[in-house]
């Protein structure tokens, strides 16, 4: 099939296109040169074209997600809309069900999504949801850093070994990258304990954060790994915790890419730029973390911005969830997973006059706003952790619009004018700056931008159409217009198929599941699974033979290569 | 020819033991070593009903039809009745719950599980105060305290005990039973309270004031505490928060004699609550003793399609959930049920006796591979495969955690699969027409 988008105001920033009159033309489900005559024509009547969003940490499939679900009834009521033809019914808001998880990023022009952490021992489940995700392209990351077999390796500072152990564990959870939750600390909560900082030792296995992250830093880029390593740094959710993003920040100086990207993705900087010692004099560091990036070229951050009213926080920071549950004194799941790593569900509602949130708000805005280059900060609201994924049309709305942020301000418990830069920022985003930060700078980050994030010859054929004519609009003054069109795309094109049209849902063909297969030398790899055999004949509750990942939950993947020896791309 | 198939997963109870040897001879199953008698029981198989079968009258005898006729006449039933019910999906696998909610949407029907007489009053209590739990391995590895409360793995989960949580020998607990102080809490004194370290009897319908005792006493409100609170000393008491306080990982599991005993989900909402305050001084976990083997994935497949994790209501087209109101036994005992699909779980031997006098009066069909209660009043039964022998696919274990379940044997009859499939694609037709 054929299709032809005319007169659209093309934004593309990875092929330096911003707002050009530019037609895109599309055949078999990629971006061509040009069509034949007989190209289905849709004019886009100067109205805003984009590639289809991409985001590269939200948490849409799994165990934590469903445990949301289970707990939350009261958030399923709040997003329900019946069957129709076309699609199954939507639930939730902070946890809405597989359906409404796909349908409404493709509403809002986004055409692949991946979920931000995944244990290997419960990756079955993160790909039983995704594949019933319909519409959007996914993928996985795995979570390494409290490992067993990753802190032995590090410990023993065997680098094939390790590498063999995270391109093995890739292989059986099905997974994207390697996530790092609060390195160590997994392990630690374990008993109740945590660590406090990069420096801590983590009893029995005699390693530090700081060795982990080193570590697998190394190990991602001796893979070759399309991602880097995708950091949510330790001491999460304590006042005072910039100092450890920074100093986390600081250790990729130690590693060298071998790709064109980052080596380290630090990730919902919203909850880990906090200044302060204790809850009475927390303040916003964002702007510490903006001018790190400003100078430095290896490190790449996404919001995690806040929304105010309800979140579901989850995460595989167990400790930070059981303080959160006895700070809000609400309904507390704990999830930990032997031998890999924690995680925790809290409900939460923010609030717009408690100060703490209020900074928190501002954070997310800073670090946009004070870093330079958009390609360093994604947008993303760590969905359903800073907010639900459905109020991305606000964030943008909010970056575009000093107007609109003065407004929300003035609606602010008062300590977002003594605690944080906000109010003085009077940067606007424009278009360019939004299409890279949910666009070109996600897939950069991800390793993708070969097909996806933009739109040029050979990219994915994944483009969203706006109810916006760039050259006729004034995003500061008309932010309420910028939001509701970015809420409900005017065409989501989806691999060629149009699957939103007006905001509806039009069609719902299955997107695939990214995953990489990394290889390393046999014999290394022998050498590794001996380690393994024996975790599972003594630690492990279930056998090796039934561990892995099968091909059954993956009817649509999409396979990435990479690993230490050179291999040829399929 | 004998063939041999090593990690296999027994189909029986919520431990979901994944180190079965089968072996099949010429497409029988001759033995499975391992496995628990109740386990071993369920892979080997037994009488088996042979064809699909109908009556009109339920006090007739049925009569064997084709598996056309009695997918027809099943899809009828359900095309024609305004308030059908889908209960059971405890013995299948996900796939087919996710074919079972695509009917149900199709229908508008009440789908709902075995969960309902079993438990579902922890669904409730999770609603209030969440869970905090991790997976079996985390207690084999670490557990130095572990209570079973009104639960009883001698009988009901077998190879628990040594798999998992009593004898199991791990990182952190090298001397397995040695290393561990058990406890168990129960009316009566079972099996499980005889290998205890220590029983406590608790009085009939008195779980709720234990667990609060314990909560004041972990509290520091021990002067409130009456002499005997449900049968069981102060001291004993005492001693119990005593040895909590100390575990370094504790793991406290419940059963039955919790969720359906008096006070019901506000027993597992005060037991939420005990571990989540005894998380202040050691790490503690709390788990479900899930029953049928794969009871805990149709609430993990429900939950992600339609948002709640049972008693799902879709005659409004959207999913609605209120137990109390649209759980099985609700539209039974109201009498608004007007047809029945009983698939993979027992109603005729579990529900209270005025849900099974009102099925008896309303066309039920059943889907199963066994005779059983549920047989006795209904009025089309069409035999299908085994899940987890001779059918493939996944199920998750008690602690959350999904494993695929092997096919050991070519299966005689249709799968649950087929069989939906078919049905849903006759109900389109008959309500098209």
């Amino acid at each position: 099939m054929e299709l032809l988008i005319k007169n659209g105001a093309v934004f593309d920033p990875a092929n330096g296109i911003a707002g050009d009159k530019t037609d895109i033309s599309i055949k078999d489900g990629k971006i061509v040169d040009k069509v034949s005559s007989g190209a289905i024509v849709i004019d886009a009547g100067g109205r805003l074209v984009m590639p289809g969003g991409v985001d590269a940490h939200s948490h849409i499939a799994g165990a934590k997600v469903n445990v949301g679900r289970i707990m939350r009834p009261e958030d399923t009521r709040a997003g329900i809309k019946p069957r129709t033809k076309i699609t199954r019914p939507y639930t939730g808001y902070t946890v809405p069900n597989v359906y409404a998880m796909g349908y409404r990023y493709a509403q809002m022009g986004y055409t692949t999504v991946f979920e931000a952490a995944q244990a290997i021992m419960k990756a079955r489940h993160t790909h039983e949801e995704l594949e019933e995700i319909p519409i959007i392209d996914k993928g996985a990351l795995t979570l390494f850093g409290s490992n067993w077999p990753t802190m032995d390796y590090v410990r023993e500072k065997n680098m094939d070994k390790l590498a063999a152990y995270v391109a093995w564990g890739l292989l059986a959870s099905r997974g994207f990258g390697i996530k790092v939750v609060n390195p160590g600390g997994g392990e630690m909560w374990g008993f109740g304990k945590n660590v406090t900082g990069l420096d801590d030792v983590v009893p029995n296995f005699e390693v530090t954060p700081r060795d982990i992250i080193v570590s697998l830093m190394k190990v991602n880029e001796m893979l070759g790994l399309p991602h880097s390593v995708h950091l949510h740094c330790n001491n999460l959710g304590k006042p005072g915790n910039y100092k450890t993003t920074l100093a986390s920040m600081e250790l990729a100086k130690q590693v060298k890419p071998s790709k064109d990207r980052q080596v380290l993705h630090v990730t919902h900087v919203t909850f880990n730029c906090w200044g302060g010692t204790n809850w009475g004099d927390f303040e916003s560091k964002a702007d510490e973390i903006a001018n790190y990036l400003n100078n430095s070229e290896n490190v790449t951050t996404d919001m995690g911005q806040l929304i105010f009213g309800s979140a579901t926080t989850m995460t595989a920071d167990g400790p930070v969830q059981y303080a959160n549950a006895k700070l809000l004194h609400a309904k507390w799941a704990n999830g930990d997973v032997e031998l890999e790593d924690a995680s925790g569900v809290v409900p939460i509602f923010y609030v717009k006059q408690v100060s703490i949130h209020a900074i928190m708000w501002a954070m997310g805005l800073e670090l946009a706003l004070l870093t330079k280059d958009p390609y360093k900060v994604l947008l993303t609201t760590d969905h359903p952790n800073g907010g639900p994924f459905v109020n991305y049309p606000e964030v943008i709305a909010l970056l575009m619009s000093n107007k609109k942020r003065q407004e929300e301000i003035k609606t602010l418990h008062e300590a977002v004018h003594k605690r944080t830069k906000i109010p003085g920022i009077e940067r606007e985003l424009g278009f360019n700056d939004i299409a890279i930060m949910t666009r070109a700078g996600s897939a950069k980050v991800l390793g993708l931008l070969d097909t996806k994030g933009h739109l040029g010859v050979g990219a994915d054929a994944d483009v969203s159409i706006y109810d916006i004519k760039p050259d006729q609009t004034d995003p500061s003054a008309e932010h309420a217009k910028i939001k509701s069109a970015f809420q409900s795309a005017a065409y989501t094109i989806k691999g060629g198929n149009v699957v939103v049209k007006d905001g509806q849902i039009t069609a719902t063909p299955m997107g695939r599941t990214f995953w990489v297969d990394a290889s390393v030398p046999d014999e290394q790899k022998e050498i590794m699974m001996k380690d393994i055999r024996m975790k599972f004949k003594n630690y492990y509750s279930i056998n090796l033979a039934n561990y892995m990942v099968q091909d059954a939950y993956l009817t649509h993947p999409y396979v990435v290569r990479a690993g230490v020896i050179p291999v040829e791309v399929s | 020819m004998s063939n041999v198939i090593t990690d296999a997963l027994c189909p029986f109870c919520g431990c979901m033991c994944d180190d079965i040897t089968v072996v099949v001879e010429n497409n029988k199953i001759i033995e499975a070593k391992h496995a628990c008698k109740i386990g071993a029981a369920k892979i080997m198989g037994h009488h088996r009903i042979k064809a699909p079968m109908m009556r009109k009258d339920k006090n007739a005898d049925f009569k064997e039809v084709s598996y056309d006729e009695a997918i027809n006449e099943a899809a009828r039933m359900l095309a024609n009745s305004k308030r059908p019910l889908m209960y059971g999906w405890a013995s299948v696998l996900c796939e087919v719950h996710k074919k079972g909610i695509l009917l149900a949407e199709e229908l508008g029907a009440i789908i709902d599980n075995t969960a309902t007489v079993c438990h579902g009053p922890s669904t409730l209590a999770v609603h209030e105060k969440g869970l905090p739990t991790s997976t079996l391995g985390q207690i084999k590895n670490r557990a130095d305290v572990v209570v079973f409360w009104g639960s009883n793995p001698v009988h009901a989960h077998p190879r628990h005990m040594g798999r998992y949580s009593v004898f199991a020998k791990g990182f952190f607990s090298e001397k397995g039973r040695r290393g561990r102080k058990i406890i168990v809490v129960d009316v009566r004194k079972t099996e499980t309270a005889g290998m205890a370290d220590e029983y406590i009897q608790v009085q009939q319908g008195s779980d709720y004031l234990v667990i609060s005792a314990l909560r004041a006493i972990l509290a520091g409100q021990a002067a409130v505490v009456p002499d005997t609170v449900g049968g069981v000393p102060k001291e004993q008491l005492v001693k119990l928060v005593d040895t909590l306080k100390a575990a370094r990982f504790g793991a406290i599991f419940f059963g039955m004699g919790l969720t359906q005993s008096m006070s019901r989900y506000k027993n597992i909402d005060n037991a939420i609550s005990l571990t989540t305050e005894l998380n202040s001084f050691g790490k503690h976990v709390i788990m479900p003793m899930r029953g049928h083997y794969n009871v805990t994935g149709f609430g993990q497949v429900c939950a992600w399609e339609t948002g709640y994790a049972t008693a799902v209501d879709f005659a409004r087209g959207a999913p609605y959930y209120n137990p109390g109101e649209t759980a099985a036994n609700d539209v039974l005992t109201r009498k608004e049920t007007d047809a029945a699909m009983i698939i993979a779980g027992d109603a005729g031997a579990h529900f209270p006796a005025n849900s099974v006098r009102h099925l008896a009066k309303i066309p039920v069909v059943q889907i199963d591979p066994y005779w059983n209660p549920t047989t006795e009043v209904a009025n089309v039964v069409i035999p299908v495969a085994i899940c987890g022998v001779e059918v493939e696919g996944t199920a998750y274990r008690m602690d959350g955690v999904s494993l695929r379940y092997r096919k050991m044997i070519e299966p005689t009859h249709p799968t649950d699969l087929e069989i939906l499939e078919k049905i849903t694609k006759r109900v389109i037709e008959i309500r098209g027409e």
